[in-house]
């Protein structure tokens, strides 16, 4: 059996194809990703540059052209004349972008952190597993506030604009280490005792060579369930804060930026701008979870 | 001639998976006597673990008893419901499971325990079951019983712990006691007391045993008969002393020959080679013939049954059928 | 240059267990230490094996563990043909670690699950840069092949074989760096009977093969009967006999190596009658004073309470037994 026939009959490629759930919800989180990324294709306007805009063009409904302009928009037009159906796709990119280098800087933070303190225990572990109880105990979009507000005091205003998305994913991720953190710490205690590791160091594997080559792969399993809700989770981290006005810059709108213009002018009859981008959200982060939720039950043994 | 009382007859157990229905016990029947001890012995993956979850009704889902009949003094007990079974657990059937430290529920003592299972199965008093459960302890050797049963699980050793879970099985007074892998978690020395104990126990109330145990030295000690299951069958049954002094079944022959004991000197242990096959990959025939080394023709077509060879002992190897070997080396030219 | 590959000298260990600082100072309680290994000495000739033996909390992991280095010891002295181990660290100890291996009792924990097992096998050679590329290929399909599986199973995963199996691939990455001395801790306690007989096997066929010399930890006296040349008694962390193969069983000196035999099943079905062991074996962190066995010892007398035995010259090897040494003149 080539590789392929091997991976298609394992255990984790069965219980998906017998999964509706798994399988509609990766199919949709695929849909909205290949969106994103195509969207400079897709898209059939770019609304991040100001200079194509036209306020006249503002608040058009949904396939109905506009008075002033004549031009007709398949989700119609926010407040500054952007068409939502572009926004929406350029949006979701700087979401998912912005989300994916979250999670992955989380993760290398957590399970670098995690590695060391169950490699290491005594001292070390208790240190850093007091840090993580700390920041536990606030709610994250408060420590990606601070630690947000705290960049923009260093950050001269004329830089603001370009660094907005790397302060943005630096907040979230950091925010977000602990869990990792946690997680990989208990794993990495468990296989530190095991034999195999008890072999290598009869070798005289170096320690560091062990950690990363023995241990890591071993504690990755629940690692990848946590990414994969984090994914989803950071995805509206990022939406909140630019809700709040704190997130990306308002010349390069996400779906959380337009979720906040949307609200302003929903009970003024707009109700287009609000609705389009929620749902989008909406999808983009239930598929994300879904998929999370039948990963972990996938490879949990006990359930199988 | 008194009756069995507990008859197994032709069961067989499966686990539905998703590549296929798995036999993990195909056609086993024995019966045990009253008071008789019968050691179920086999390797790992043999099923004699299943055997004992079976007929105690602890199968757990999705392995189901898919054919056969369990009788208890001529019931059937395997068709239950589970209110029923319940009833006859611990009444009727006891049961001593390997792990001393999980058979035991740490956080109450063992008085709560012990007098819990007593009134379950007796229209007693509380003072009443207490009396009844110190006097157990005592017998099961626990030094100062009447002081340490209102101790913890934890606060006993290994083998007192056992102890506790050989009188927790006994203070419903069954008939039968279902005792799988009793001292394998317990040292030599203390191993050689709970058998003893086991025995001795047992006789006095007249129970009967049905000791699961891949030790064979165990088996020789404390069993009256012996079944020896391979892959989910029967592959050798009958009174202890034959079976091993004087081994029918290959299997059982190359079982015997591969213990390295206190007393004769090989250089070399016997070794079968190979191993016992996966429960998806049992050959045709009889499930042994790939390691065998006297396997002819037909033990690669039909299966053997067990075929009876004296008293109460039965062998499931062809080279014991006489007319069929007889015919055979007619036909071979 | 003396005979003994590894020589081992007052060999102790204490663990730590007690409870919190904080915990000690509110409930003023003293610090406990845990004697799991008191004094140990013995030697192990090149090409022999010598067994130790004991029950559980007789300390013989311990001691495999600390002849290959896997945790320190507290007091003592390890040599390994002629160098000191404890105490070494470094290019010297790396050097050394080519030497001797280690075989483990489980045989599903002891393999990386992740790994294949050809990497497995190779990962003594690249730790110590003993061959490249092909030459590492090639070794490994003739480690598997002297093991009794196939070049081919280089591929597989752990997952993929059976506990008999997994145990052989231990061994050929025990063999890969060609060393000559290998520690064994229980290597066939988790396998059935049958798998056992091959495995025991194969280690006696590879032993004649190179000349290993063999460390063996067991708790089982048949296999250590079968396997072992010379065989030393734990009890309690100390060693209180040692005796020559297969007369230890008929000539045992020490009245717990008595007590030891007399508690293994009978499989022959001699029907001899078996005294009753006394007692079970007692807590470490507390044990009895003087020497540890007195609270069960048949020949216990009041000097026992109060010294600990040292060593007599027995007419199997050497016990520790204050009753030994009342010979008749």
């Amino acid at each position: 059996m080539n590789r392929f026939a091997r991976m298609w009959d394992s255990d984790i490629a069965w219980s998906f194809r017998h999964s509706p759930v798994a399988i509609v919800a990766t199919v949709v989180a695929l849909i909205i990703i290949l969106a994103a990324v195509l969207a400079p294709w897709i898209a059939p306007y770019n609304p991040f540059d100001s200079r194509s805009l036209n306020l006249m063009d503002g608040f058009t409904p949904p396939n109905v052209p506009n008075q002033f302009t004549g031009n007709t928009y398949l989700m119609g037009t926010d407040n500054q004349g952007r068409d939502i159906f572009s926004t929406i796709l350029y949006g979701a990119r700087i979401s998912l972008f912005v989300g994916f280098a979250a999670v992955v800087f989380a993760m290398v933070l957590g399970i670098g952190l995690g590695l060391l303190a169950g490699w290491r225990g005594g001292w070390v572990d208790s240190l850093l597993m007091r840090i993580a109880d700390v920041q536990l105990s606030f709610p994250s979009i408060l420590i990606a506030l601070l630690i947000f507000g705290v960049a923009r005091g260093f950050i001269p205003p004329s830089m603001r604009e370009e660094v907005a998305i790397w302060v943005l994913i630096v907040s979230i991720g950091l925010s977000d280490w602990v869990q990792y953190a946690r997680v990989v710490r208990g794993a990495a205690m468990v296989e530190k005792s095991k034999e195999y590791v008890q072999a290598a160091r009869v070798i005289g594997v170096h320690p560091a060579r062990i950690v990363l080559r023995h241990i890591l792969p071993n504690v990755m399993g629940p690692v990848l369930v946590i990414a994969t809700i984090g994914l989803a989770l950071a995805i509206i981290a990022e939406a909140t804060l630019s809700f709040l006005g704190v997130g990306v810059p308002p010349t390069q709108p996400s779906l959380g930026t337009l979720i906040r213009i949307g609200q302003q002018y929903l009970f003024s009859g707009e109700w287009w701008i609000l609705l389009f981008p929620s749902i989008a959200l909406l999808l983009l982060a239930l598929s994300v979870n879904l998929l999370g939720d039948w990963l972990r039950d996938a490879l949990n043994p006990r359930l199988r | 001639m008194t009756d069995a009382l507990l008859s197994v007859r032709n069961l067989r157990v499966e686990f539905p998976t998703r590549r296929g229905v798995l036999t993990a016990i195909d056609d086993v029947s024995f019966d045990i006597m009253p008071g008789e001890v019968l050691g179920v012995v086999g390797e790992s993956g043999a099923g004699k673990s299943l055997t004992g979850a079976a007929i105690i009704g602890l199968l757990e889902p999705p392995g189901r008893i898919a054919g056969g009949e369990i009788l208890l003094k001529g019931q059937r007990i395997d068709n239950l419901g589970a209110e029923a079974m319940r009833r006859i657990r611990g009444k009727r059937i006891g049961m001593v499971f390997q792990d001393p430290l999980t058979s035991l529920n740490p956080i109450y003592t063992v008085a709560q325990q012990l007098i819990e299972t007593i009134r379950t199965h007796a229209d007693i008093s509380e003072g009443e079951a207490r009396k009844r459960a110190v006097a157990l302890l005592d017998r099961v050797g626990i030094p100062a019983a009447a002081r340490r049963i209102d101790d913890y699980p934890h606060h006993f050793s290994g083998g007192m712990r056992q102890r506790v879970v050989i009188a927790l099985a006994l203070c419903a007074e069954p008939e039968l006691v279902i005792a799988d892998e009793p001292t394998t978690a317990l040292d030599v020395s203390v191993q050689s007391q709970i058998i003893d104990l086991i025995k001795e126990i047992c006789a006095e109330r007249g129970a009967a045993v049905m000791l699961i145990t891949h030790d064979m030295g165990v088996i020789a000690e404390t069993a009256d008969r012996v079944a020896v299951l391979y892959s989910g069958r029967l592959a050798e049954i009958g009174p202890v002393t034959q079976v091993i002094t004087a081994p029918e079944h290959p299997y059982t022959v190359g079982l015997m020959g591969s213990i390295p004991t206190l007393t004769q000197d090989h250089a070399r242990l016997v070794a079968i080679p190979g191993a016992m096959p996966r429960l998806n990959a049992i050959p045709q025939g009889c499930a042994f013939n790939p390691r065998c080394e006297r396997a002819f023709d037909r033990c690669f077509t039909e299966r053997p049954e067990p075929l009876p060879r004296g008293d109460r002992r039965r062998v499931a190897c062809w080279l014991y059928d006489e007319v069929a070997t007889a015919g055979q080396e007619k036909a071979h030219v | 240059m003396s005979d003994a590959l590894l020589k081992v000298a007052n060999l102790t260990r204490y663990f730590d267990v007690s409870k919190p600082w904080l915990n000690r100072v509110l409930e003023r309680e003293d610090k406990q230490f845990l004697t799991a290994v008191a004094d140990v000495s013995f030697e192990i000739k090149r090409g022999e094996t010598f067994a130790l033996v004991g029950e559980s909390g007789s300390g013989k992991s311990t001691i495999a563990k600390m002849v290959v280095g896997l945790i320190g010891a507290s007091e003592g002295t390890i040599d390994f043909d002629g160098h000191r181990m404890t105490g070494t660290a470094g290019a010297e100890m790396r050097d050394l670690r080519r030497r001797f291996q280690m075989i483990f009792q489980d045989p599903f924990a002891s393999l990386n699950p992740r790994w294949r097992v050809g990497d497995i096998i190779a990962e003594p050679i690249h730790t110590f840069g003993l061959l490249k590329g092909a030459e590492v290929t090639n070794r490994v399909g003739e480690l598997l092949d002297t093991v009794g599986l196939s070049a081919k199973d280089a591929e597989k995963f752990p997952h993929e074989f059976s506990g008999g199996q997994r145990q052989r691939i231990a061994i050929a990455r025990a063999l890969s760096s060609k060393p000559e001395f290998i520690v064994c801790d229980e290597p066939t306690s988790a396998l059935d009977v049958s798998v056992q007989a091959q495995i025991l096997n194969l280690m006696k066929d590879l032993q004649d093969e190179m000349g290993l010399t063999y460390l063996f930890i067991s708790h089982d006296l048949s296999v250590v009967r079968h396997m072992a040349n010379r065989i030393g008694v734990l009890y309690l962390g100390r060693l209180v006999e040692v005796a020559d193969g297969k007369r230890l069983f008929t000539e045992p000196q020490h009245p717990y190596t008595r007590m030891l035999l007399d508690a293994v099943p009978d499989l022959a079905l001699s029907g001899r009658r078996r005294k009753p062991v006394e007692g079970e074996i007692p807590n470490p962190i507390n044990p009895p004073s003087g020497c540890a066995f007195h609270p069960r010892c048949p020949l216990a007398m009041p000097r026992c309470k109060v010294d600990a035995p040292h060593r007599v010259e027995t007419a199997t090897g050497y016990a520790a037994c204050f009753a030994l040494e009342k010979q008749p003149a």
